[in-house]
This record gives structure tokens, C-alpha cells and sequence, in this order.
């Protein structure tokens, strides 16, 4: 199959278009502009909606409102932008809609810079909205995974009804790489039986988070927490590299994974058993993977263009079985395989 | 004998749980019979706001959804725009629409979406146990002035149908009231008016409803009805304010 040369947030745009998106809500922000231009055209020729919001606040209800009708809907923005959209994604959550949301992610905290980051993690993982609530998170590390991981987002935020997360930075945004366009294209419209599409002879629906009655809300959170139990059970997904022998195990995503990788086959070709986990979901996470892995000798090390976030989630999947070291670089400031490759030597002593 | 007159099928069995004397409930059964009498039940959707109109699910017999705090005319675009063939109308105070909502009010309207905006205006927030809304009158005592507004400190009533007349998206905008039985009649005809633009494809149109809110506002509800007729009309007076579709 012939490959095309693009950048990351094309091949994202091409993923959501092959999912047979309906409609496209953004705001300008860098570095995802390529997105909202790229849908401008394309959204708008295949007689699809596309809609510049007056705020990243308005294309997130936007999105909540197309996907209650049963739409295939999605935004983009990058962190500042992020930030503004927890409201929606709060209400998303609580309504069970899914729908898509796409994080370029950029330096912070603040206006920051508009250097590639993944410093928006805990944001992402941990619930930047109000609530007792989960996203389910992607993070892809190349411009391949942009395409199909975008593509396969839509099947599972509907299958869960709930909002899905593409987390992923600034440099895989705008990297250009070759990408397969391997999927079939796949229409948006399978009838549901919780959308708003008019009543017509049947009762009225109604899609709301108020639960004002006592003791229906915190049903209604216990059933989400059911859910995402089994989201836990079925979706948790990682990429093993050099595993089965490795003594020094990175934990690593998005684009700090592929330096890492770098760095493992500088280390191997040194002697050093170094091996790579790669969440490419880091909600679920896969603590179950790092679990398996983790015993007496083996160092971890978590590489992050962040101060230190995911690390956590490896600690409590390791718990205190093997060590757990970090590396990062914070604003916008990238870590070099060669300082991954001296943790590695360092840690190897 | 015959029965002339039947709750509209639009509207649910459940009794309101607004306050006594408060004008929500004959705007919803104004919005119901409009509703019905266009044949437009369903294909409906309706946006609820966060205020007083929370529970419209509770009461509107047709699908109904909410909306974050200001957010519905943000949420009705994203519905009406993958939905063209849907009836879609949002419901909001004057908290929800001209405070927290302002610029999704006007970029919605700019727009020119093809919807029906519902504002009911009372002059507070009602939900909350009235504090000042935008339309809150000059030297009006709520819970957050209990001084009386004063335009120096608080601003003046946000004219949120003029405002919106100057954009070239909106098509019909008119202002109307609820306290008396003439009014309502007026009320009802151009709230009709306004959902069969929708179905006409007409464009974007807005009714601004004066309504009377006893409770916060520390009236009988007599007393409010004399209130608004003499005090909030003269800073809202009703009428036309813009109509485009003739």
C-alpha cells in the first residue's frame, strides 16, 4: 500500500475522516492548527459540518451537543485550550456521551510555551473537570498511530458511551512521517437506543448528569465506576520492546517512548539489558503489563517530557517490588537519547 | 359538551416545582402548544440551561438534553448543524444566557443558526435565591445588592434583544411578557412565530420573555404583576425589535 508523506495532526484528521466523522468543532491554538484548517476544507467538501467556535469552551459543548443526537463528533486543541474544555468533558463523563478530544499537548503551566509537552498527564489521567470520572486516554507515538489510534477512538467512546482522549504532544503533531492509510472507511450512523433523534413513536429521551432525586446520583456513580472496571479489564494496552530479558525497564509514551528506544539500542549495543514499556493507553493503564515485569533487580525508570507524572502510576503498579527512577524534562525542554542512555548506565552500575 | 381546551400533548403529567406565582410554567405551556400546533412534537430537541429551567426535562414531553451553565446555545449548534431536520430550541434565563453565556449568546446568533432561543427574562437569579442578574434594574434590591443596583458599582441592565438586533445572523427578535391575559396571548403568537421560522428554515430567532418572579423578588404575586407593568417595562419595552423574514 502506498504511503503518504504528512504530519502527524493530518494523519489524525485522516483517521477521524475514515471513522466517518460528522462534524468538526475547533478553535485556533498551536501547535494543532493543522487541524482545524485541514478539517475546514475537508469537512466542508464532503458536505460535513465544520464549525469555528468563538471559544475552545463552545466547540466542547459543540461536540457534547452532536454527539447527544448520535453523531460522530470531535475538537481539538492543545493545553491552554484543554483546560477550557474540562467543563464539557465533565458534563460528557457524567451524561455518558462519547465523543472524541484531541490534545496537542504544549508547554505549561499558563500560556507556557508552544513546544511539544507531555506535562498535561495528570490532567488527562487523573480528571481535569469536576467529578468522580474517567476518560479513556490514547497516546500515540507516531504519525501512523495518530491515524489508526484517531480511527478507533470513535468505536470505543461509543461502545463505552464515554468521552475518549487523544493525548499526544506538540513534535508527533507536526513531525512529518509516512503513513499507511489502511483502513476501510466506515460510515457514522448505527442507530442507538440512548440519542436524541426526535421521539417520534416512541417516549421522550432525555440525556442529563442532574440527578437531584436521593440516592440516584450516587447510583449513577456507581454504575459508572462499574463501567470503567470493565474498561480496565478490556482496554489497557502497551507496546513491549526488548522486555523479556531487560534489567532496566523504561516506562515511556508518546514521543519521549521513541527516544527511549533510541536509547535501549545504544544500551544493548553497550551490553546493557535495557527493555521499553510503552502505555499507548495511559487510562486504563497498563498496571497489570508492569505488574508481570516487576520483580527483585529490576530497575524502572519512567521518561517523561514532564517533572514527574506518570511515574506515579508505574509506583503503584510496581509497588515497591523493583525500583522506580525518573527522567524528564519540563517546558517545552526535550530529553536526549544520549541522557536516557547515561540514566540507563548510571543505573546499571 | 364539548372540550375546547386540553394540556397540550407537549407537556408531561409531572406538576412544576416552580415557586408560586412564577411565570415559567405558562411560557412552557405556551412553548407546548406552539409546538403541537405545528406538528413538530416529534422532531424536537430541546436545550435546558442551568437555572430555575433546569428540570424543563421533567415537564416538556419531547427529547431534551442539558446544558453546562451559559452553554446551550453552544450545545444546539452542534445539534441543529448534524441535525438540520430537527426542531431545535434552548430555554435560559437571564444568568445563563446574558451573564455566563454572553459570548456563546452572540457568536450563536452571528452565526445565524437556524434555532429558536427562548430567554426568559426575570430580572435575578431565581435558582439561586435571587442575586443580581445582567437585567437587573437600576436601584433593584436583590441578594447581591442589597443597596439597590447602582450603575457606578454594578453596570446597567444588559437590552440583551437590541444588542443582538445589531448582528446580522438574528432575524426576528421580539419582546414580550406573561402577566396578564392580553400579553399572553401576544407571548404565545410570537413564540410561535419564532418555531415556525425554524421549520421554514428561516434563521435565527429570539424571544425575550418578561416574566414575574415573586418569591425572589419579595412580592405577592399581584404586587409583581403591578411591578412589571410599571417599573420593568419602562427599562424593557416590549415589541418587534428586529424582524427580517417577511
Amino acid at each position: 500500500m502506498v504511503k503518504k508523506l504528512i504530519k502527524g495532526n493530518i494523519a489524525l484528521c485522516e483517521g477521524a475522516l475514515a471513522a466517518g466523522l460528522d462534524a468538526y468543532f475547533g478553535y485556533p491554538i498551536t501547535p494543532q492548527n493543522e487541524v482545524p484548517a485541514y478539517m475546514s476544507n475537508k469537512m466542508v467538501s464532503l458536505g460535513k459540518v465544520f464549525v469555528q467556535a468563538e471559544s475552545e469552551l463552545a466547540a466542547a459543548n459543540m461536540v457534547l451537543g452532536a454527539c447527544a443526537t448520535g453523531k460522530r463528533s470531535m475538537t481539538s486543541s492543545s493545553s491552554p485550550g484543554i483546560s477550557l474544555k474540562q467543563e464539557a468533558i465533565s458534563y460528557m463523563a457524567g451524561m455518558e456521551i462519547p465523543g472524541v478530544i484531541v490534545n496537542v499537548q504544549r508547554g505549561g503551566p499558563g500560556l507556557g510555551n508552544i513546544a511539544g509537552s507531555q506535562a498535561d498527564y495528570f490532567q488527562a489521567v487523573k480528571g481535569g473537570g469536576h467529578g468522580d470520572y474517567r476518560l479513556i486516554v490514547f497516546a500515540p507515538n507516531c504519525a501512523q498511530e495518530m491515524y489508526e489510534i484517531t480511527y478507533e477512538a470513535f468505536d470505543i467512546a461509543e461502545k463505552y458511551r464515554n468521552p475518549v482522549m487523544i493525548l499526544c504532544d506538540g513534535i508527533i503533531g507536526q513531525m512529518m512521517e509516512p503513513v499507511e492509510f489502511n483502513k476501510e472507511q466506515k460510515s457514522s450512523f448505527s442507530k442507538k437506543d440512548w440519542c436524541l433523534d426526535g421521539c417520534k413513536g416512541r417516549e421522550p429521551r432525555s440525556v442529563k448528569s442532574l440527578l437531584m432525586k436521593d440516592g440516584a446520583l450516587e447510583q449513577h456513580n456507581l454504575d459508572l465506576q462499574k463501567k470503567y472496571e470493565t474498561i480496565k479489564n478490556n482496554e489497557a494496552k502497551a507496546e513491549l520492546y526488548h522486555i523479556e530479558d531487560a534489567e532496566i525497564i523504561i516506562v515511556s509514551f508518546g514521543i519521549s517512548s521513541r527516544i527511549s528506544k533510541n536509547a535501549i539500542k545504544q544500551a544493548r549495543e553497550k551490553g546493557i539489558k535495557a527493555g521499553l514499556i510503552r502505555p499507548i493507553t495511559l487510562w486504563p493503564f497498563p498496571s497489570e503489563i508492569i505488574k508481570k515485569y516487576a520483580k527483585p533487580g529490576i530497575k524502572f525508570l519512567s521518561v517523561e517530557l514532564s517533572l514527574g507524572q506518570m511515574i506515579e502510576d508505574v509506583k503503584l503498579a510496581v509497588n515497591g517490588v523493583s525500583s522506580v527512577d525518573f527522567l524528564g524534562r519540563a517546558g517545552g525542554g526535550i530529553v536526549s537519547d544520549k541522557e536516557v542512555l547515561n540514566k540507563i548506565t548510571e543505573l546499571k552500575k | 359538551m364539548n372540550k375546547i381546551l386540553s394540556k397540550p400533548e407537549a407537556l408531561k403529567d409531572n406538576p412544576l416545582s416552580y415557586c408560586p406565582g412564577c411565570g415559567h410554567g405558562i411560557i412552557h405551556r405556551l412553548i407546548a402548544e406552539a409546538i403541537d400546533e405545528l406538528g413538530i412534537r416529534e422532531r424536537t430537541i430541546a436545550v435546558a440551561p442551568v437555572g430555575c429551567a433546569v428540570f424543563a426535562y421533567d415537564y416538556f414531553n419531547f427529547d431534551t438534553t442539558e446544558a453546562p451553565h451559559g452553554r446551550p446555545p453552544a450545545v444546539a449548534t452542534g445539534i441543529k448543524r448534524t441535525n438540520p431536520d430537527k426542531i431545535v430550541f434552548t430555554y435560559q434565563g437571564d444568568g445563563d444566557l446574558a451573564a455566563i453565556g454572553t459570548a456563546e449568546t452572540i457568536h450563536c446568533a452571528n452565526r445565524g443558526e437556524n434555532i429558536t432561543v427562548i430567554f426568559v427574562n426575570n430580572a435575578n437569579y431565581g435558582m439561586t435565591g435571587g442575586q443580581m442578574a445582567p437585567t437587573t434594574l437600576i436601584g433593584q434590591v436583590t441578594e447581591t445588592t442589597p443597596f439597590g443596583r447602582d450603575p457606578l458599582r454594578e453596570g446597567y441592565p444588559v437590552k440583551v434583544s437590541e444588542l443582538l438586533a445589531n448582528l446580522d445572523g438574528t432575524k426576528y427578535i421580539e419582546r414580550v411578557t406573561v402577566f396578564d391575559a392580553p400579553h399572553v396571548i401576544q407571548a404565545k403568537k410570537a413564540i410561535k412565530k419564532a418555531f415556525q421560522n425554524q421549520v421554514e428554515g428561516k434563521g435565527y430567532s429570539f424571544i425575550e420573555v418578561i416574566s414575574h418572579c415573586p418569591v425572589d423578588w419579595g412580592k405577592t404575586p399581584l404586587e409583581s404583576v403591578k411591578w412589571v407593568e410599571e417599573v420593568f417595562l419602562k427599562t424593557f419595552p416590549l415589541g418587534v425589535i428586529k424582524d427580517t423574514t417577511k
